[in-house]
This record gives structure tokens, C-alpha cells and sequence, in this order.
């Protein structure tokens, strides 16, 4: 009964992710792709080395290959955010399945993408040098795993101090744990590669602005789809849904 | 009861039991994992498949979901 609860919502939130990823696709070539053809141009401004045929044109990076990526993406991250849902469920107090569905896609955003990239920003083309990738990779690898790791550890830490401290000051004392560790973490990690001269600050922070929007649009739209799916499954209710139609 | 305001239903959420959910952690996590290893980091830091075609097909969708490209 259970296993077949966990694959059903496994289905569900992968759908959910799904859906929740074609409207960030959709964010992602309306605000996204200005800044990364600004950025293309620059770049193809500034090097000569770039010359030859491209092995994927722009116009399928643009069109085909964003959605594959982000499409991929949004499926595997509604797929992993429904077992920490799984997990969450009736774990982290009296939530239901619509607000633990919320709180976990809060939790994912925050914790999987916005922390880190507090530190590791995300960079257009030109912007990164290539011969430092793999050191960048493993420092943002590094910070979404402590960043997780230090979100599940004040999760604990909020559940210990609830009985004595109540709900509110528990969570309050988490949260400035959290962030005083992770601010701590952040001053100690090596920076980041700053773009190269010239690049246009005002490019940097349009593309900026719109990978974050492009997480959130897909973190939130997963939370609400999801919830409102689990909750149909979870908590039926012979009522709900039920419209009164206007005709007979 | 701590809730003391009127809530007719005083349903208490069961969790789904851990043995019910291993399973499908173990295999869907570490799937996901892979699908978000290539959208993110194939053909960067470190190749499964030889070449570029992974790295330039997901180009974009990688930068814009934050990841560290080239």
C-alpha cells in the first residue's frame, strides 16, 4: 500500500516537475536568452580563437537544446524534491501534503540554488575561463552539498529545540544557525572567477537575474502543481472539486 | 490538543514508512542524479562520452540553470 503510494507520487511529481519545467522553458527563452546572445556577442567580439563551425548552431542551442536541458532538469529535480517529500510528509510536524509540498520545493530552491549560487553566481558565456571548470564545478558541487547538508542539519536542530523554545523561536534559532554557518562557510571558500575586462556589468546581472528567475518560476510552479496533486491523492475527500454547475 | 481553535478535522498525518520509501530512493535518486549529471556537468569538468555534442546541446539550458559551463 505504501510502496505503491511512494510510486504513484513518484510519477506524479515527475509529471509536476515536468509541467512545472516547459513554464521555465518558456521563462528561460523570453528573459534568458537576451542576456546569453548579449553575452555571445561579446565574447565573439573580444576572441579570435572562436572561429570554425559550430558543432551545435545558436539556433538550436536557443530552441531545441534549452528545452532538452531544461526539460531533463525539471523531470529529475521533481523527481528527487517527491522523495524528500516522501520523507518529509508527517516528519517535519503537522503539515499536510499541499504545505509540506510547498515547503519542500522552498527548501529545494533555497537550499539547492539560491544559497550556493550566493557564492557561485551563475555565468553567461565568456564569463568563466575555461581552463578553471573543473575547480568551478567541485566549488559549486561542494556548496549545494554543504548548503543541503547544513539545511537538514537546522531542520534538526529546529525539530530539538520545538518542545522547549515553541514552534516560532525553534525556527527562528534554525534559521540564524543556518544562516551564520553558511555565511561562515561562504568567507572561507575561495571566490569565484571575476568576468573578464570589459564585460558589460549590466549583461551580467540581466543573465543573473534571469537564471534566478528561471529556478524560481520552475521550484514554485513544481510546489503548488505538486501539492495540489498529492493532496488529491493523499487526503481524498468526496467534496473536493466538487463545483456546482450551473445547469442541470 | 495544542489547537484549541475550531478544526473539525483533527486528522494527524501519517508518514509514509521508510521501508516502503528505501527502495525507491535508492534507484530513483541515484537516476536523477545521472539525468542531472548530464544536463549539468557532462563534457565540463569531467566526460563520460567523448567530444562536445552534450556540452553544446544543453549549452544554454546549463548556463541559465546556474551551472558552470566553460
Amino acid at each position: 500500500m505504501n510502496s505503491v503510494t511512494v510510486r504513484t507520487l513518484l510519477v506524479l511529481g515527475m509529471l509536476a516537475g515536468l509541467a512545472a519545467s516547459v513554464l521555465a522553458l518558456v521563462f528561460a527563452y523570453l528573459v534568458g536568452e537576451g542576456p546569453v546572445n548579449a553575452a555571445i556577442a561579446f565574447e565573439e567580439a573580444n576572441s579570435h580563437e572562436h572561429g570554425g563551425e559550430e558543432l551545435v548552431s545558436r539556433s538550436l542551442q536557443s530552441t531545441a537544446g534549452l528545452a532538452t536541458g531544461i526539460l531533463v532538469f525539471g523531470i529529475a529535480i521533481g523527481g528527487i524534491a517527491t522523495l524528500a517529500f516522501c520523507f518529509a510528509l508527517g516528519r517535519i510536524g503537522q503539515f499536510g501534503a499541499r504545505a509540506t509540498a510547498a515547503l519542500t520545493a522552498l527548501a529545494g530552491f533555497l537550499l539547492v540554488y539560491l544559497v550556493p549560487i550566493l557564492k557561485y553566481p551563475a555565468n553567461p558565456p565568456a564569463a568563466g575561463n575555461p581552463d578553471t571548470i573543473g575547480e568551478r564545478t567541485i566549488l559549486f558541487l561542494l556548496m549545494i552539498v554543504l548548503s543541503v547538508l547544513l539545511g537538514i542539519a537546522a531542520l534538526l536542530l529546529g525539530r530539538r529545540l520545538a518542545p522547549a523554545w515553541g514552534n516560532w523561536n525553534a525556527s527562528i534559532g534554525a534559521g540564524v544557525a543556518f544562516v551564520a554557518v553558511v555565511a561562515m562557510a561562504m568567507t572561507v571558500l575561495p571566490s569565484g572567477d571575476a568576468p573578464p575586462k570589459g564585460f558589460p556589468a549590466a549583461d551580467l546581472w540581466e543573465f543573473r537575474l534571469a537564471s534566478i528567475g528561471v529556478q524560481a518560476v520552475l521550484w514554485s510552479a513544481f510546489g503548488l502543481l505538486f501539492g495540489f496533486m498529492a493532496e488529491r491523492l493523499l487526503e481524498p475527500r468526496p467534496a473536493r472539486g466538487r463545483v456546482p454547475t450551473l445547469a442541470a | 490538543m495544542a489547537q484549541s481553535t475550531a478544526a473539525p478535522t483533527t486528522q494527524t498525518v501519517t508518514p509514509l514508512s521508510l521501508r516502503a520509501l528505501a527502495p525507491w530512493a535508492v534507484f530513483f535518486g541515484v537516476l536523477m542524479l545521472v539525468l542531472l549529471y548530464f544536463v549539468g556537468a557532462e563534457q565540463g569538468a569531467t566526460a563520460v562520452i567523448a567530444g562536445g555534442g552534450v556540452h553544446k546541446w544543453v549549452h544554454d539550458a546549463r548556463h541559465l540553470l546556474g551551472f558552470p559551463c566553460h
